[in-house]
């Protein structure tokens, strides 16, 4: 072991690796040695790559004493959702249609983390082709919370959530579709980024909703979520989403404080977040104002319809993506004598109850008769979400919602009930149909001492704006450790809940 | 507006805007096949989405452009330049069966009784 004892943020691993004074071989082995320890419990990971860890961070450790510098995320342990795309390392979706497949070739984000100087630790577990809000729709079992195991870690990237809160990396990458980066950081208590929509190449992101995907970063804090984002985004020819522009400029932002930006307070937000979520937003709002930040109501009327909107839209792109499921190319067959009945036999021995069931959602969403009533009014609402949004952030820089309306809720508490689960997404939905970028920042603990997120969002490309408001809240929780000798001028006063759901 | 938990923990009712032929039907066009037991299941399941889906029904919707995808992207190009692929044997080595350099499937016309 290295005399710097243990090193756990991105940015300190790396600056350590690359300047010699730490061996990757070493941070490796802490990291190894923590997932052998708990993760049986937690069932974060789907595969651990013990060996091929290993053999990179030697690599890493001979680059640097030749002299070369193996790049901004060197030696740092990384971990990937399970719907990225690894050449010869096996890509499940947590579906046993895929249980067997080794993709050909590696999706960009995993190129380009390579190319920064990652080494990769495992594949994450996740809600079954990203589909739930609580990775209890895995064909390998649910993963845990590793705050309290007898809660869900969130989901469809609860894995990645899950390995980032237990220490088994300091970087992790999920995708989001409806919440599914946000949601999860929010219930494991760390740091969850949805950039803007086209920000990061999604090719050899197993496609679940095509225009509504997107790959960001789990983190413990903000500095590592910048670099992380930052290495991880840029154009990319292989993507035709993909924004023709260089990668995100986020680091700058943490320092710039927010005097005089406009914070905006969603009037006629859907209520029923509980109202220990509601009291630490109010206290979100304070932290910002005693920063220097205006706070400003704006209304977003559509906002309550994004659960609708995007609960057809979403289903239906599923349906079409998913139809390349067939037994033919990838993954398992079902025999059966012809290939109508071949393709059938595989798919409904080869997908779960809720990916089947959105399949059919969106195939009905879809079909003739019905898609001018269903598919098509969604994606007129889309546009009025889009409108709306558009039209508060001419008044504001960013808004400030919960991330997530409770904290961890217990396994089990919804599995039995498709629409309660759906719920879990309503605040962080609208972003995802706007494209525009969001992220949950850990903000305290609500009831149970659960850990509360708190989200923050902003108009498409401006992911720096959204990060120099959420530094401002990292700044507030560190100084509002007790041990701290900062004035706490920022407590919170008149928090009385607002606009809490009488049910 | 409505709440988050508005809908949570209701046991669906039996709803007018989706029946059992209709599940049926959608199941077969996504070469799907449920169990009786599943067919009532989804029914009520969905029956239940669609009547939540219904607070868009009184949303004025004429005139509204409809919103595929969220980037003023459109028919990205690329130039017509040959470049590196997979690696056939490598792909084909990932299929569940594969011969001849090919993609191996069952005969595609129904085989009579």
């Amino acid at each position: 072991m290295s005399d710097m004892g243990e090193l756990h943020s991105a940015v300190d691993i790396a600056s350590h690796v690359r300047n010699g004074e730490a061996k990757a071989a070493d941070v490796v082995e802490q990291h190894l040695a923590r997932i052998a320890d708990r993760d049986g419990e937690i069932n974060a990971f789907n595969l651990v790559l013990t060996d091929a860890a290993r053999a990179r961070a030697a690599d890493i450790d001979a680059m640097v004493t030749a002299g070369h510098d193996p790049g901004p995320l060197a030696g740092v342990p990384v971990a990937l959702k399970d719907n990225m795309c690894t050449r010869g390392i096996p890509t499940t979706c947590s579906s046993k249609i895929l249980a067997d497949w080794a993709p050909p070739y590696d999706a960009t984000v995993v190129t380009r983390l390579r190319d920064a100087g990652a080494i990769f630790v495992g594949k994450t577990n996740l809600d079954e082709f990203a589909m739930g809000s609580s990775t209890e729709n895995s064909a390998f079992g649910p993963t845990r919370n590793p705050l309290d195991t007898t809660r869900v870690p969130g989901g469809s990237s609860g894995g990645s959530a899950a390995a980032v809160a237990a220490d088994f990396a300091p970087v992790s990458l999920g995708s989001d579709t409806g919440g599914s980066i946000r949601q999860p950081a929010a219930l494991c208590g760390v740091v969850g980024v949805k950039p803007t929509y086209g920000a990061v190449s999604r090719l050899g992101l197993i496609a679940f909703g095509s225009s509504l995907d997107q790959i960001g970063p789990f983190t413990t804090n903000l500095r590592d979520a910048a670099v992380a984002l930052e290495a991880i985004s840029g154009h990319d020819p292989g993507d035709s989403t993909s924004i023709q522009q260089g990668p995100l400029e986020l680091a700058p932002a943490l320092e710039r404080g927010v005097e005089g930006l406009r914070v905006g307070r969603i009037t006629d937000l859907p209520s029923g977040a509980s109202p220990d979520v509601e009291e630490r937003l109010e206290v979100a709002f304070e932290a910002l104002r005693a920063a220097g930040a205006e706070i400003i109501d704006v209304a977003v009327p559509a906002f309550g319809y994004g659960l609708t909107a995007y609960y057809l839209i979403a289903p239906a792109e599923a349906s079409s993506n998913l139809a390349r499921f067939d037994g033919v190319r990838f993954g398992m067959r079902t025999a059966a004598p012809d290939t109508n009945s071949m393709y059938t036999a595989t798919r409904t021995d080869g997908f779960g109850a809720e990916v089947k069931r959105r399949i059919m959602l969106g195939t009905y969403a879809l079909s003739a008769g019905y898609y001018d009533a269903y598919y098509g009014r969604a994606q007129k609402v889309r546009r009025l979400i889009s409108n709306d949004f558009k039209a508060a952030y001419a008044k504001v820089d960013v808004l400030l919602t919960p991330a997530s309306p409770t904290v961890a809720f217990e396994i089990g508490d919804k599995a039995s009930d498709p629409l309660a689960m759906y719920l879990c997404d309503t605040y962080t939905i609208p972003s995802n149909l706007t494209g525009d970028p969001g992220m949950s920042v850990p903000f305290g603990t609500g009831e149970h001492g659960l850990p509360v997120g708190v989200q923050v969002l902003a108009p498409a490309l401006q992911d720096d704006v959204m990060f120099q408001a959420a530094a401002t809240l990292e700044r507030h929780m560190q100084s509002d450790e007790p041990q701290s000798g900062e004035p706490q001028s920022d407590e919170p006063q008149g928090t009385e809940p607002r606009n809490v759901s009488p049910s | 507006m409505r709440s988050v938990s508005d809908t949570a923990g209701t046991t669906p009712t039996k709803s007018e805007r989706i029946s059992a032929a209709d599940v049926s039907k959608v199941a077969t066009l996504a070469r799907l096949s449920l169990t009786d037991d599943e067919l009532t299941t989804a029914t009520a399941e969905l029956g239940a989405m669609l009547d939540h889906f219904a607070d868009i029904d009184a949303l004025d919707l004429d005139g509204v452009e409809p919103m595929m995808q969220p980037t003023p992207l459109a028919n990205v190009m690329r130039d017509d330049i040959p470049g590196e692929t997979l690696d056939r044997d490598e792909v084909l080595g990932q299929a569940p069966l594969a011969e001849d350099d090919r993609f191996r499937v069952p005969p595609i016309i129904g085989i009579e009784e």
